[in-house]
C-alpha cells in the first residue's frame, strides 16, 4: 500500500482544500493548530481561521454563533476536550439547538501514544452517540477522512468527526465511494463478520488473512458512520455469517460495539464479541505498541473471531 | 428621549411585566424575579435599539439578541409578544407539555428566539460568535446578550470576555443584569463575582453602568456602546429583582416561584391591570 498518513493530517489537508470551494467554511482551534493540523487551513485562509486559546467551551459556543450566522464552522481540539470537557456545550448548544457545527476531534483513542491516559479519549463515541441528531464519522484512512470532511460540509446539522494521531496506511483509492450512514463491505466471508471502524479497519483486514490461513472465512465491513448506524448492513451480515466481532479504538462500552450489539439484540440476535479498550484507562507508550498492548491488533481480532465462531454452536 | 416616547416605552414595559406574570401564573412555575428586572431593557432593545422586524425574521442583516440567562424566558417571550412575533395569548401556554414556549428558550420552535439557552454561560459565547461572523462578513449588524449576575460566576463567561476583547468585537454588547440576588441568596452570601467593571475592563471592554429602570440612562448607554470602536461594550445595569411587583421586589424567594391566585391578583393590581 501507499505511504502512511495520520487522519489528522488528512483533516488539515482537506480543510485547506475545501476552503477554496466552500467560502463559508471557517475553522476554530484551541491552541492546538499545530497538532490538530488546522494550521494547514490557517496558512491557506488566515482570515477564516480563529484561535480561541485554551478555552474549549467558549470555542464550541462561538462556533454555534458562527453557524447561526451562515458560516460552516469546524471547531477543532483533541477528542478529550471537544467531546469530554465540552460535552454539555455540544449537547445543549449544538445538539439540542440543532446548529450546523462540525466538531473536528483529533487525537482520539489510545494511539495518542506517549502523552498517556489524560489525553487518550476512549469515551467520545459513547458520549456523542447519546445526543439526538448527532452524526458521528470515524474515517479509516486518508481517502476516507477527506471524503468525510466534504460530506460533513455538505450535510446540514451537527457532526462529530474523529481523527487519529498515528500514521496509518492509505486503504482506499480514488474511486472509493463515501456516503454518510452507509457502511462499506470490504471483503466477503461466510463464518464470521468483522465490523470495524477507524484505524481498526486495517487490523480487521489483516485479521481476515490470519483467519483464512486457519480455514476460517471472515467478511470485513467498514462502518465509517457510527451514527446513524447502517443497521441494514449490520443485520445482513449477522444473518449471513451468524456471528460478529466489532473492532474499534474506543472503549468497548458505548461505541461501535455497543451500537452493533444494541441493533442485533433487537433485530437479529447472534453472538457479538467486542474488540476495543476494555473498561480501563489508557497509558503511555509508542502508539503501535499500545495497539497490541490493549488487544486491538490483528492477532487479537483473529482470536476473538474464533471465539465468536465457537459461540455459534 | 422625549417625554411622550418615554411614556410609550413605560407602557410597553408594563405590558411586558403583565405578560411575565400571566405566563408564570398559568404555568405555576418559572422565573418571575429576573424576568421582571430585565423587562425595561428588553423593551428598550426591541422597541428602540435593535434593527429587528417580525415581518423579516430571516433578514441576514438583522441585529441578534441572545438571552444568556435563559431562565428569564418569560421576559423574552413577553417582549416578543408585544413586538408581534408571537400572540400575547400564547403566553398562557408557557411550560405546558404541548406548547412551543418551553421553560427555557428553544430557537427551533419559537419565532424571534435566535438561540436556545438555559445552561448558563453559553449564550454569551454564542453571541460572541455571531459578532465575529458579522465582522467576517463586514456587515454592520450588532449583537446583544443579557447575562445574569449569578451567571457571571460561570467560568465560560470570562472565556467569552477574553475572546471578545481579544478580537475587538465592537459590534457586541452585553447587558449584565446586576440585581444582586441568585437562587440561594444574595451574591455576597453565595459567591460574589463583583466587581464586574474592573474585570471586564481588564479584558479590554468598554464598561458603562446604568440604572436598569431609567430609559434615559439606557438610551445614553446604548448610544455610547454604538459609538465605541475597537472594544466590546458591557452595560452593567443595576436592577431590582422582581421590579414592579411589590412583594417580589428584592426577594430571592421569587427567583423561580409562581404566585398563587391571591398573589396574582396583587401583582396585577401593582401592574395597573386591576
Amino acid at each position: 500500500m501507499a505511504d502512511k498518513i495520520a487522519t489528522r493530517e488528512s483533516y488539515g489537508k482537506a480543510l485547506a482544500e475545501f476552503g477554496a470551494k466552500y467560502e463559508n467554511l471557517v475553522v476554530l482551534d484551541a491552541d492546538l493548530a499545530a497538532a490538530t493540523k488546522t494550521g494547514t487551513f490557517k496558512k491557506a485562509f488566515p482570515d477564516r481561521f480563529f484561535n480561541c486559546g485554551i478555552a474549549e467551551n467558549n470555542m464550541i459556543d462561538v462556533a454555534v454563533g458562527l453557524a447561526l450566522s451562515g458560516k460552516i464552522p469546524f471547531a477543532s481540539s483533541f477528542a478529550m476536550f471537544a467531546a469530554g470537557r465540552s460535552f454539555e456545550q455540544v449537547r445543549n448548544s449544538i445538539g439540542y439547538a440543532h446548529t450546523n457545527v462540525k466538531i473536528g476531534a483529533t487525537h482520539a483513542g489510545i494511539t495518542v501514544g506517549e502523552d498517556g491516559a489524560t489525553h487518550q479519549c476512549n469515551e467520545d463515541i459513547a458520549l456523542m452517540r447519546t445526543i439526538p441528531g448527532m452524526t458521528i464519522l470515524n474515517p479509516a484512512d486518508d481517502t476516507e477522512a477527506r471524503l468525510a470532511v466534504e460530506a460533513a460540509i455538505k450535510m446540514d446539522g451537527p457532526c462529530y468527526l474523529r481523527f487519529g494521531r498515528m500514521a496509518v496506511p492509505v486503504l482506499f483509492g480514488a474511486d472509493y465511494r463515501f456516503e454518510i450512514g452507509k457502511g462499506v463491505k470490504l471483503a466477503e466471508g461466510t463464518d464470521v463478520s468483522l465490523i470495524a471502524t477507524g484505524i481498526e479497519v486495517e487490523q480487521a483486514l489483516a485479521a481476515r488473512e490470519l483467519l483464512a490461513a486457519e480455514g476460517i472465512s471472515a467478511s470485513v465491513v467498514n462502518i465509517h458512520t457510527i451514527k446513524p448506524l447502517d443497521e441494514a448492513l449490520v443485520v445482513a451480515e449477522a444473518q449471513k455469517t451468524g456471528c460478529v466481532v466489532t473492532c474499534e479504538e474506543h472503549s468497548i462500552i458505548g461505541g461501535l460495539g455497543g451500537a452493533v450489539a444494541e441493533c442485533l439484540s433487537e433485530k437479529c440476535p447472534v453472538p457479538v464479541l467486542r474488540i476495543g479498550v476494555q473498561d480501563v484507562f489508557g497509558r503511555s507508550g509508542p502508539a503501535k505498541e499500545l495497539v497490541s498492548y490493549f488487544g486491538l491488533d490483528a492477532a487479537a481480532i483473529a482470536a476473538k473471531a474464533k471465539a465468536a465462531v465457537a459461540l455459534k454452536k | 428621549m422625549d417625554k411622550q416616547r418615554k411614556t410609550e416605552l413605560a407602557e410597553i414595559a408594563r405590558r411586558v411585566r403583565v405578560g411575565i406574570i400571566e405566563a408564570v401564573y398559568s404555568a405555576q412555575s418559572g422565573h418571575p424575579g429576573g424576568s421582571l428586572s430585565i423587562a425595561d431593557v428588553l423593551t428598550y432593545l426591541y422597541f428602540e435599539e435593535m434593527n429587528v422586524d417580525p415581518a423579516k425574521q430571516d433578514d441576514p442583516n438583522r441585529d441578534r439578541f441572545v438571552l444568556s440567562k435563559g431562565h428569564c424566558a418569560p421576559g423574552l417571550y413577553s417582549v416578543l409578544a408585544q413586538r408581534g412575533y408571537i400572540p400575547v395569548e400564547d403566553l398562557k401556554t408557557f411550560r405546558k407539555t404541548t406548547s412551543y414556549l418551553q421553560g427555557h428558550p428553544d430557537r427551533k420552535h419559537t419565532p424571534g428566539v435566535e438561540m436556545t439557552s438555559g445552561s448558563l454561560g453559553q449564550g454569551v459565547s454564542v453571541a460572541a460568535g455571531m459578532a465575529l461572523a458579522a465582522k467576517i462578513d463586514n456587515a454592520d449588524r450588532r449583537v446583544y446578550a443579557i447575562l445574569g449576575d449569578g451567571e457571571s460566576e460561570e467560568g465560560q463567561v470570562w472565556e467569552a470576555a477574553m475572546f471578545a476583547g481579544h478580537y475587538h468585537l465592537d459590534n457586541l454588547c452585553f447587558i449584565l443584569d446586576l440585581n444582586g440576588l441568585q437562587i440561594d441568596g444574595s451574591l455576597d452570601q453565595v459567591m460574589d463575582p463583583r466587581p464586574h467593571d474592573e474585570k471586564f475592563r481588564a479584558f479590554g471592554w468598554n464598561v458603562i453602568t446604568v440604572n436598569a429602570h431609567d430609559f434615559d440612562e439606557l438610551e445614553a448607554a446604548f448610544k455610547a456602546a454604538r459609538a465605541c470602536k475597537g472594544k466590546p461594550t458591557i452595560i452593567i445595569q443595576n436592577s431590582v429583582k422582581g421590579k414592579g411587583v411589590s412583594f417580589m421586589e428584592n426577594d430571592c424567594g421569587w427567583h423561580g416561584k409562581a404566585p398563587n391566585t391571591e398573589q396574582y391578583e396583587i401583582a396585577m393590581k401593582d401592574l395597573g391591570e386591576r
